[in-house]
């Protein structure tokens, strides 16, 4: 390939750091999100926020698309290069700057693995609250362009509430600064914020300075086995509304345990049709006293059996085994599509109700697991996208599921993103001016629509079904 | 070769369910050596499936950067027990290896190394006994001696020179004892049949006898068929399909003669790949169900000295020492076997056991990889050493002839061959027992 731009982006990098051979360019046409693939142009390994600089003046130049991709974990087509152009690649960009115990941040690289920051903050007793399923795979870059959750949600928050600054390179090259290691700060727009969930299409993050607080003194990981959904639903609705706030708060229908135990065989009840894992920290008494005031709960409204974990290696497997969830369910059929549709929490019951419902009347096959304590739930398909006609249904069952989500004021995602894959339902949620105002957004942000294109905003919004 | 050939086997004998099994999530990029090292796709477990599936749709001409992509894998299968997906990715790769090998002009240099190692040496037991007993004569002759004054390896590259140094002692065929049962030491509790290992029979004779001693102790009743030959690890893994197969038919063979309860190995490489046999056969109708059989029959030595309670019955001691384990691939991630060598170790008196951190992650060795991948192979030892360094071990146990050169080579690369010592566990257990 003798393109221009492409050897103007060799003299910036050197050759060792961009590919393009066919196998490197088919190994980065993809993310974990079925049905997206292309060839990129090329892949490149920039070294610094100053090479990454010059290969967007490049890029802007010849109108070259640009994909940042952390680890590619994504799961709503996020990092799919399908317009070409360059994959940025962040693996020599994974310096942790500095830990700062007097300010309680740490600064860091794009590259760096989530779980690394995790660990590194604990050996100073310090805490790093946001833990996507994917924590050991997927880099920091990533999550705060995706503004990642995880199953400390409830009680923690996400992603965004622990960003306080970032370094940014913007689509003409230059580079901005947000935000600080500050606890207040009201000095104009929030960019910080604006750029936490971006997915790439505002500009290219090359640094963060992220917010810790003081690791909980204990956890308690409490397990309570259901024989039906509801009973676990409305358990998960009276923790709520006893104002009880658990750390994690997951739910997990029967297939998803079954698929989930067959892999990591921790010893989840196969036969339940639900179970509930909660976990919550703090000083020992009090971590103590709220589990089992969420035990007594538990029992109250159904459970069949409730179990506390004696050992942190027994409430570490079952956490871990929770996270392979998705993957486990990939057990079942060639293709697993996840979805993340997000309800009010005061509407898990109802919403896992009508996900059922939705499976039946297409026809189709939806294992249900999540975030029950923050709503956010994961219906997920087990389906074969080599067959067109149940590869059909799938898609009406999803516009269905969203369709709920946002009757009941919820949202088509809580925490995967819209990337490419959801981009036709924005409109849906955000409503036209909502679209129109984030269309402006970029349009100011990135004029020529080279940072991540077609992410985010779709040709035409899909045209809405109200179903009653 | 030709791309559409290759397309056209990679359709006939790669099932696309399979390669659509994975579902791309990523789980298994920190469980895979070489994407760690390399920090590219090219190198990760899913990459290469991705790799395998656009030759399988023809959407790549240059299949010999596929080639490369899965040269350069281990073969370890850290990605198997690490992908909640369960994708078969050691069986892909195999195969994919073998529709390679069999399209392709080899090289005549290279032609001849792997007929000489391959479907000479390992085909042929009296060949390797031959080869083993050339290289014990070079030991014992004096030969090696002047071999290194004269610094005739400085014409080798330094990997291989290095190896040289680390060569185990043979032991002369005189010495050997070659008779086919060794009765249990006390009650008999159990009879078992010894799969010796072509390596194992002669390079590490030594410790194959270790290995039947700690099995006589701890109440079995050992025999070792006469007509067994090498397991086939190594064709399979390098695309002699054919190769493993015969190797395959004259083991099960060799073991139904003798009437045994399990069927012992005391190397991971070579367990394993026996413990696959049944998926070798599969399509064999004569074989298929035999080979089933024999593969359900394998045990590593540890699992059956742990569940015949050796630790409490033998009474195990060495000098202080700090001891750690590297693990052998095989013997983790397809014989599911981590805990019993760390509970035998452990039971030994004066031993301070320290987990070394990755211990689950291949050292590099890889069958002939070290020979074929050097660089790849030097990078990931020299990473393993500075784990090994952590952990202060004087002792480093391994359960797998391949692994324990290569941290023998490891250990030569620090020059720390004064300091530290690397054993297979069955010679430390019998040290043990003195």
């Amino acid at each position: 390939m003798s393109k221009a731009w492409l050897d103007e982006l060799t003299e910036v990098v050197g050759e060792q750091h961009i590919q393009t051979k066919k196998s490197s360019l088919i190994a980065y046409s993809f993310d974990a999100t079925p049905n997206f693939q292309a060839l990129p142009d090329a892949v490149i390994s920039p070294k610094s926020t100053s090479e990454i600089q010059q290969i967007v003046k490049i890029c802007a130049k010849h109108h070259i698309p640009i994909v940042p991709r952390g680890s590619g974990t994504n799961l709503a087509a996020g990092t799919t290069p399908t317009q070409g152009g360059v994959v940025i690649l962040f693996t020599k960009m994974n310096q942790i700057i500095e830990l700062d115990e007097d300010n309680l941040t740490i600064t860091v690289q794009p590259g760096v693995i989530t779980e690394t920051i995790c660990h590194t903050v604990e050996e100073k007793g310090l805490f790093y609250p946001p833990d996507p399923s994917s924590m050991k795979i997927s880099t920091i870059g990533g999550n705060i362009n995706e503004n990642s959750g995880g199953l400390r949600g409830l009680k923690y928050g996400v992603t965004k509430d622990y960003v306080l600054g970032l370094e940014v390179v913007l689509a003409n090259g230059e580079v901005i600064r947000t935000g600080g290691k500050l606890a207040k700060d009201v000095a104009g727009y929030d960019l910080t914020s604006l750029l936490v969930g971006s997915e790439g299409t505002l500009g290219i993050i090359t640094e963060a300075t992220l917010k810790l607080i003081p690791e909980p003194e204990s956890k308690q990981t409490l397990l309570a086995t259901y024989d039906s959904i509801e009973k676990a639903a409305e358990t998960v609705s009276s923790i709520i509304a006893n104002k009880m706030t658990p750390a994690t708060l997951e739910f997990i229908d029967q297939p998803t345990i079954k698929a989930v135990e067959d892999f990591s065989q921790v010893g989840l009840p196969t036969n339940a049709q639900a179970v509930l894992l909660i976990e919550q920290d703090g000083p020992a008494q009090l971590a103590e006293r709220d589990i089992q005031t969420v035990e007594q709960l538990a029992v109250t409204h159904g459970a069949i059996n409730t179990s506390i974990a004696e050992t942190e290696t027994e409430a570490h497997n079952l956490r871990e085994a929770r996270r392979t969830a998705l993957s486990a369910l990939a057990r079942l059929s060639p293709t697993t599509i996840l979805e993340d549709a997000t309800v009010p929490r005061s509407e898990i019951a109802t919403m896992v109700n009508a996900i059922y419902d939705i499976a039946k009347k297409h026809n189709v096959t939806i294992a249900t697991f999540g975030h029950a304590g923050d709503g956010n739930l994961h219906p997920t398909c087990t389906t074969d996208l080599r067959d067109k006609d149940e590869w059909e249904r799938v898609e009406q069952a999803f516009e269905d599921i969203f369709e709920k989500a946002i009757e009941l004021g919820g949202t088509i995602t809580g925490e995967h993103g819209v990337g490419e894959m959801k981009s036709p339902y924005l409109e849906w949620k955000v409503g036209e001016q909502g679209l129109q105002v984030m269309k402006q957004l970029k349009q100011a942000f990135d004029p020529h629509n080279i940072l991540n294109p077609v992410k985010m905003f779709a040709k035409s919004t899909r045209k809405r079904v109200v179903v009653k | 070769m030709t791309s559409q050939s290759i397309t056209q086997a990679f359709q006939e004998r790669i099932s696309e369910g399979e390669l659509l099994n994975c579902m791309r999530c990523g789980f298994c990029l920190p469980a895979c050596p070489t994407y760690v090292e390399t920090q590219d796709e090219v190198h990760s477990p899913r990459g290469r499936i991705s790799l395998m599936m656009a030759v399988r749709n023809g959407e790549i001409e240059e299949v010999e950067e596929v080639e490369d992509s899965l040269n350069v894998c281990l073969g370890c299968r850290a990605c198997e027990p690490a992908c909640p997906a369960g994708v078969n990715y050691g069986h892909m790769l195999e195969e994919a290896r073998a529709i390679f090998h069999e399209h392709k002009k080899v090289p005549l240099k290279e032609k001849a190394l792997r007929q000489t190692t391959l479907n000479t040496l390992f085909q042929d037991q009296s060949k390797m006994e031959k080869a083993t007993s050339l290289l014990g004569f070079y030991q014992r002759s004096g030969l090696q001696k002047t071999t290194r004054k004269l610094k005739v390896m400085n014409f080798f590259p330094e990997h291989m020179r290095q190896m040289e140094q680390v060569l185990p002692k043979i032991t002369k065929r005189k010495d050997r004892q070659d008779a086919a049962h060794f009765p249990s030491e006390t009650e008999s509790k159990a009879t078992v049949a010894m799969f010796r290992g072509c390596l194992m029979d002669t390079m590490f004779y030594e410790t194959n006898q270790s290995t039947i001693k700690l099995l006589n102790k701890a109440g079995c009743d050992v025999v070792v068929p006469d007509t067994q030959g090498c397991c086939g690890a190594l064709h399979g893994h390098s695309g002699e399909k054919n190769g493993s197969i015969n190797l395959a038919k004259q083991n099960i063979q060799a073991f139904e003669q003798v009437e045994a309860d399990y069927i012992i190995t005391n190397a991971g490489g070579c367990g394993a790949f026996l413990h696959d046999y049944g998926r070798l056969l599969k399509d064999d109708d004569e074989w298929s169900k035999r080979a089933q059989q024999f593969s359900n029959n394998i045990v590593d030595f540890s699992s059956i000295l742990v569940d015949l309670n050796f630790v409490e019955d033998a009474k195990l001691k060495v000098d202080r020492q700090v001891v750690t384990y590297q693990d052998s691939c095989h013997l983790r991630n397809v014989m599911g076997v981590s805990e019993a060598p760390r509970k035998l170790i452990q039971a030994i008196e004066n031993v301070e056991y320290k987990e070394m951190p990755q211990a689950d992650q291949c050292c590099g060795s890889a069958g002939i990889y070290n020979l074929t991948q050097p660089d790849m192979s030097m990078q990931i030892l020299d990473h393993k050493m500075k784990k090994v360094e952590t952990t202060q071990a004087t002792t480093i146990v391994t359960t797998n002839p391949g692994c324990l050169l290569q941290m023998k080579l490891g250990i030569e690369r620090q020059n720390q061959s004064e300091q530290i010592r690397a054993v297979h566990l069955a010679d430390l257990l019998l040290e043990a027992c003195y």
